[in-house]
């Protein structure tokens, strides 16, 4: 098992090692000078020159990539070129509605798809299990931002049951919170709905033909223990697997959907970052992102090799 | 019509052994329209998409404005047509450059051992990027031109084709008819050429459909946050994005592009889907 885990650790390191060479040359190489943005239109060469020294744009690309590396390895992801607060300050004030709409999301998805798909196998080729379907395929076609509106329209101006837009943190009382976050959460997690919704059914699908699921209704058990305790446990792997690869479409979703419903978060952020062209920040976000979308990953990894004791010995 | 007879296996024969579902034949309809629609876009939309009329902003829906006009007084409903031109175009020029790169390099890959270990840590690595954030990264620090936002939208989408086509080269490597073409000396590009590229072709394509689909989703995000093709060039994203400013006032300014997206995106992801049951009959009912 320990074995097994420094393995796939291992492999997160080059990953990880390729994800900071992308964006390091992404914004190194594209046209736009960061000297001209920091200054201004009006800024004479000399104060160019000064701020490129003081940066060390000067270098060679292989000697600032080195540096930057470095750098961070020590914590230290730099200043903000527009607001001259460093920029972890800077993430640190935004994630907290970020992962709030996460996890909103994830649980929601969780709620939804997980006996949607459960039941779309289980009544397979009926009506529950075309709407299931019709649904997740409708799921996938419209926007993130079409549903969001959508359900503005109906929740919020029509029936007034909640708030247009705004963000309370959980400090504020779980009533406020979630009294705004339900509909983004929604919002946020309908794509992912149908998605895991999807491959539930499917896997459930592979899983209900097996003899121990006739055994387990053979000896007379409800068929709700049927179906979730034995049936949905051994389906899990696929539907984990989705979850995590599905993890970047969600900070996708993030980035929309915080600006459809005005939430101060993370997503938000980066758009003003990228406008900006503010190169510490873009880097420091983008990184981050990657690296919980890795770090995700491999705990699903790990949770396979603890549900499986097959993975752990291969 | 004998040569596809007697071979009961080839994929040709597979399409066309059973009628069409209800849903593929109406998919088909719906994006036979669609693409009809961006090519006679000069013919089937009333008015100029980019002419102006400040008399009349904001109007609602009415037998001259088919879907009303927008906060310029242009015509959304010749905007949403020639709004097709560009969403179609981005889904093809994406789906086209992300398998024309995304193959070769998981053809590489699946053949050569020693490639595959650097190369699929740099696709994990490109996937581990959030799509969105590279693509409005790309899009914004370079310029919104149509080639721009089709290639900040190609990118992320790649390591997907290179993990797929890799994946089919690793199980057709094992197959006998392999052996024998090493046995007999194949030069390895002849090989992947001849041998190994023909069994990843049917799953590319379908794959292709998901990725169109997905690319004109990503292309109506990036113009949300503003960061897509400039809205002198109508695109059904950015009709929206334009819209979503007077959504309080008239909501189909944006309901309508988004019909029209969604109804095209449907359409691709059901006609991908009966592609998939078709081409390869162990997946059909699993996640259709």
């Amino acid at each position: 098992m320990l074995s097994y885990f420094l393995r796939r650790l291992l492999m997160a390191i080059p990953v990880m090692f390729f994800v900071a060479v992308f964006v390091f040359l992404l914004l190194r190489l594209t046209p736009g000078d960061p000297a001209q943005a920091i200054a201004g239109d009006q800024a004479t060469p000399a104060q160019l020159q000064q701020i490129r020294e003081s940066l060390g744009l000067n270098e060679p690309l292989s000697v600032q990539f080195v540096t930057w590396i470095g750098r961070m390895a020590h914590g230290d992801f730099g200043v903000s070129l527009i607001s001259q607060q460093p920029v972890l300050k800077m993430i640190g004030q935004r994630i907290g509605p970020t992962v709030a709409l996460a996890l909103v999301a994830m649980g929601l998805t969780v709620l939804i798809s997980l006996p949607m798909g459960v039941l779309a196998a289980w009544r397979h080729g009926g009506l529950t299990d075309r709407a299931v379907m019709a649904f997740s395929v409708i799921g996938f076609s419209v926007p993130v931002f079409v549903i969001g509106y959508v359900l503005i329209g109906v929740f919020a101006v029509n029936l007034k049951w909640f708030p247009v837009q705004g963000y309370k943190p959980l400090a504020d009382g779980i009533g406020p919170f979630a009294h705004r976050i339900f509909l983004p959460g929604l919002a946020l997690a309908s794509i992912y709905i149908a998605l895991v919704s999807r491959m539930t059914r499917a896997s459930m699908l592979e899983v209900l033909r097996e003899d121990y699921v006739r055994t387990a209704r053979a000896k007379g058990l409800p068929e709700i223990v049927v179906l979730f305790r034995h049936a949905l446990r051994n389906a899990a792997i696929p539907i984990l697997t989705v979850v995590g690869t599905g993890f970047a479409m969600m900070i996708s979703g993030v980035v929309v959907t915080e600006t459809v419903f005005n939430i101060p978060g993370l997503g938000r952020l980066v758009v003003d970052a990228v406008l900006a062209r503010d190169y510490p920040l873009i880097q420091a976000i983008i990184l981050l992102t990657a690296g919980t979308y890795v770090l995700i990953n491999l705990l699903i990894d790990l949770s396979y090799a603890l549900t499986d004791p097959r993975i752990r010995f291969q | 019509m004998s040569l596809t007879t007697s071979a009961p296996e080839s994929p040709r024969r597979r399409l066309m052994d059973a009628p069409p579902h209800w849903t593929t034949v109406l998919a088909s309809v719906v994006l036979i329209a669609i693409v009809l629609m961006a090519l006679f876009a000069p013919v089937i939309a009333n008015f100029e998409p980019t002419s102006l009329n400040a008399m009349k902003r904001l109007k609602p829906a009415d037998a001259t404005y088919w879907m009303g006009t927008d906060s310029y007084g242009r015509d959304l409903f010749s905007r949403v047509v020639y709004g097709a031109r560009v969403s179609l175009m981005v889904g093809a020029g994406v789906a086209l450059g992300s398998i024309v790169i995304g193959l070769p390099l998981g053809l590489l890959a699946g053949w050569f051992r020693g490639l595959d270990a650097v190369l699929m840590r740099m696709m994990d690595g490109l996937m581990a990027i959030p799509g969105i954030l590279l693509a409005i990264a790309i899009v914004a620090l370079t310029n919104a031109g149509l080639t721009t936002v089709v290639i900040a939208i190609m990118l992320p989408e790649i390591p997907q084709v290179v993990r797929l086509v890799r994946s089919r080269v690793l199980a057709t490597r094992s197959e006998t008819f392999v052996d024998a073409a090493v046995l007999l000396g194949t030069a390895p590009l002849r090989l992947i050429w001849r041998h190994l590229l023909p069994s990843t072709l049917a799953p590319l394509i379908v794959q292709g459909t998901y990725i169109y689909a997905a690319a004109i989703l990503t292309e109506a995000a990036l113009s949300f946050l503003g960061v897509g093709i400039g809205t002198e060039t109508p695109s059904w994203g950015n009709i929206m994005a334009e819209g979503r400013l007077y959504f309080a006032m008239n909501p189909w300014l944006v309901f309508w592009p988004a019909i029209v997206l969604s109804l095209c995106i449907l359409s691709i992801n059901l006609l991908g889907d009966a592609l998939r049951d078709r081409l390869d009959p162990k997946m059909k009912g699993r996640s259709a």
